[in-house]
């Protein structure tokens, strides 16, 4: 559904459900150049397990109007006024890379709205080498088959989010060559990555957050390794890390454990 | 362990999709079971309602059939792929998903006879029309359009012909119309052709061909490249407005790239049932793990064959865009680098019954009805593949009552040629 944030129309993806006010609120943030879509199994699961869903497409991606954000700080005020405009007065924030720290800074400046927060493949300062960030500007092509490369661990990733017979890597790069085309009037990937690179305030939001904290962190991530999450984990005053055995794909290429850390830590039994 | 760097064609064809599971087996296991054991009621209902991925029902997938729908995926570059029976059914599922009675196709007209068969007569009995258009007749794509056109559809090379498709001119005036462009696959495979990667936006494959390689099983693969904005077209409220069949879901929000497949497992599988027994997708895999082996001696025997019919007195005509003299020549030489492919036809000066004398005199060329096998083999299209089609319809294909067809297989070129030199003494002889 599209819900009118800040004079734009973002998109949700809601599990096909409409918003009830008598149950808890997830929000999904996805990271540079993907959309809602990359979460589809975590927040189909949760849409019909008793949640309210709002797996964004972030202002100015693919579904959602509005001007991207520079910043991750801008982009988590989206996040905020998104709560603001369903009438949430408090939810949890799951997200993934670029999203985890959008998903961070928002829980920082609006601790008392987070019940629960979600870092999947996070690090801080989430650094992106200059000859991407150039590549993403000049040669995005080029750049996205990096990122590609850089994100997967395997050449045999299990069922995922299209079912059985999904290739998630080739699906992963027509997501970012769709996504870049949605927008003519910005480089979302340009515009993701420096918003990324230049984003310092990871501690002080650590340090303000009061809710639960989970990392979700990929063994063989090479865009962002486990050991680039550390400062983080470090400020965390209720922090639980649980890694996976797998990449930067960690929603299509280990759906399941994914999963498990998301229900154990959202809705333990 | 490290991520992998950038596997190249011949990596992913070996190991796309598989690796060694608890048994420690090195070879992809054939998995023949009908089901599969749930973990609980709840683990159940969320295989069901799609809130998990995995296997349910050997109909609607199987992890056998599911490597061999990565790699085929991988091969081609597109973002999954779905394993049928034939590839007669990978275009049906293609063409049922995509439309219903009302609709309109334009094809090329240079394409396999059941395909044809498939356009012309059967599907028009459940309401969807075709118009067929010479593939290199660009405004003739662009003419046939109707405001009900849906796909367009050609073959990377026409059968028996080896008309050339332009993929990118006939993929952009199809975008341009808000349709995708299909292209049949299955002669020129992904070592020659990507189709994907020059504008075409699902591809399909009859793995009884060349994929297989050995004669041995049929089979059919749909590859889809998840490039075409389904939304943006306007055309296609299969995968853009709720589907009453599965939850009110709309595919193209569940899948941003990739909702053609979403659909076309979640119906065309469960409700047509032209799905792949997995023994038959692992003769698949087998014949895909030697596929570039195997192509490049395919292509290496054609070349020979093709200069020795071309020389020879006997031979009117041979089509091989390989030959200056085939129309498709330069355009081959742009879209298909590495070669147009192994099955072409030609014709032998004389009457028919010289032809058949020719067939008949071959010992290492096995006369019967395929393609893409390592064996060698011929056919006489008129009478056997295209035998519904009049005379006018095998022009318009590029076949005359003269013609033969030859699928150049893996045997030493010397022998090949030898048989040829034989058989079309035989046909001289029967001539006089």
């Amino acid at each position: 559904m599209h819900i009118q944030v800040n004079n734009a129309a973002l998109y949700c993806y809601t599990g096909g459900k409409p918003l009830d006010a008598d149950k808890p609120t997830v929000v999904f943030i996805h990271g540079v150049l993907n959309d809602h879509s990359v979460w589809i199994l975590q927040s189909r699961y949760f849409a019909n397990h008793g949640w309210n869903v709002l797996a964004l497409d972030l202002p100015g991606h693919c579904r959602s109007g509005g001007t991207p954000a520079k910043s991750v700080e801008e982009a988590a005020d989206w996040v905020i006024a998104l709560l603001d405009a369903v009438g949430a007065s408090k939810a949890a924030l799951v997200g993934h890379s670029f999203g985890s720290l959008v998903a961070l800074e928002a829980a920082g400046r609006a601790p008392e709205r987070v019940s629960h927060l979600v870092l999947v493949g996070t690090a801080h300062p989430m650094q992106v080498s200059p000859a991407l960030i150039d590549a993403s500007l000049n040669a995005p092509q080029k750049a996205l088959d990096m990122v590609n490369v850089f994100s997967r661990a395997t050449l045999a990733p299990p069922p995922s989010a299209l079912g059985p017979g999904t290739w998630i890597y080739g699906a992963s790069m027509a997501l970012g060559k769709k996504v870049l085309a949605s927008n003519k009037d910005f480089n979302l990937f340009h515009t993701g990555f420096v918003a990324c690179d230049s984003y310092r305030n990871g501690e002080n939001a650590m340090e303000r957050v009061t809710c639960p904290t989970l990392f979700v962190l990929g063994e063989v991530d090479q865009m962002t390794p486990p050991k680039a999450a550390r400062s983080l984990i470090a400020k965390a005053r209720q922090g639980k890390v649980v890694m996976l055995p797998g990449g930067h794909h960690q929603m299509t290429e280990t759906p399941e454990p994914m999963l498990k850390a998301l229900v154990d830590f959202l809705q333990p039994s | 362990m490290a991520g992998y760097a950038d596997p190249g064609f011949d990596t992913l064809a070996l190991h796309a999709g598989a690796t060694p599971d608890a048994t420690g087996a090195r070879a992809v296991p054939i998995h023949l079971t009908t089901s599969f054991v749930f973990e609980s009621s709840e683990h159940a209902a969320s295989l069901f309602n799609l809130e998990r991925a995995g296997h349910v029902y050997s109909r609607i997938s199987n992890p056998t059939n599911a490597v061999l729908e990565q790699r085929i995926s991988a091969l081609e570059g597109g973002v999954g792929a779905i394993s049928v029976a034939s590839g007669q059914a990978a275009l049906h599922l293609c063409i049922a998903t995509l439309m219903g009675a009302g609709s309109h196709i334009v094809a090329s007209t240079a394409l396999y006879g059941g395909s044809q068969n498939l356009l012309h007569y059967t599907l028009r009995r459940f309401g969807i029309e075709t118009t067929f258009v010479r593939p290199g007749d660009l405004d003739g794509w662009r003419a046939a359009v109707r405001p009900n056109t849906k796909l367009f559809f050609g073959e990377t090379v026409g059968n028996p012909g080896l008309d050339v498709l332009n993929t990118p001119e006939v993929a952009a005036i199809a975008h341009a119309a808000g349709v995708p462009l299909l292209v049949d696959s299955t002669l020129t495979s992904p070592w020659l052709a990507q189709p994907l990667s020059q504008g075409a936006d699902l591809v399909y494959h009859s793995a009884t061909k060349f994929l297989s390689g050995h004669g041995t099983v049929i089979g059919g693969l749909v590859v889809d490249g998840g490039s075409f904005d389904w939304d943006a077209s306007g055309k296609f409220p299969e995968l853009s407005a709720p589907y009453e069949g599965f939850h009110n879901m709309v595919f193209t929000e569940e899948a941003s790239v990739g909702a053609f497949l979403l659909r076309a497992r979640r119906e065309g599988l469960r409700d047509f049932g032209a799905c792949l027994s997995p023994h038959s997708a692992w003769l698949i895999l087998q014949g895909i793990e030697t596929l570039s082996l195997r192509m490049e001696r395919h292509m290496r025997n054609t070349q020979r064959v093709v200069e020795f019919l071309a020389s020879h007195p006997l031979v009117s005509r041979v089509g091989h865009p390989m030959l200056e003299s085939h129309p498709d020549h330069a355009l081959a030489q742009k879209l298909l680098p590495r070669g147009a492919g192994s099955v072409f036809s030609f014709d032998i000066k004389g009457s028919r019954a010289q032809g058949q004398a020719f067939v008949e005199a071959l010992k290492v060329f096995s006369h019967l009805a395929n393609v893409g096998d390592c064996r060698s083999l011929v056919i006489h299209p008129a009478s056997t593949t295209h035998f519904r089609m009049d005379d006018e319809a095998l022009a318009k294909g590029g076949i005359s009552q003269g013609t033969i067809r030859l699928s150049i297989g893996l045997e030493e070129a010397d022998d090949l040629l030898d048989d040829l030199k034989r058989a079309l003494r035989a046909a001289e002889k029967a001539g006089a």
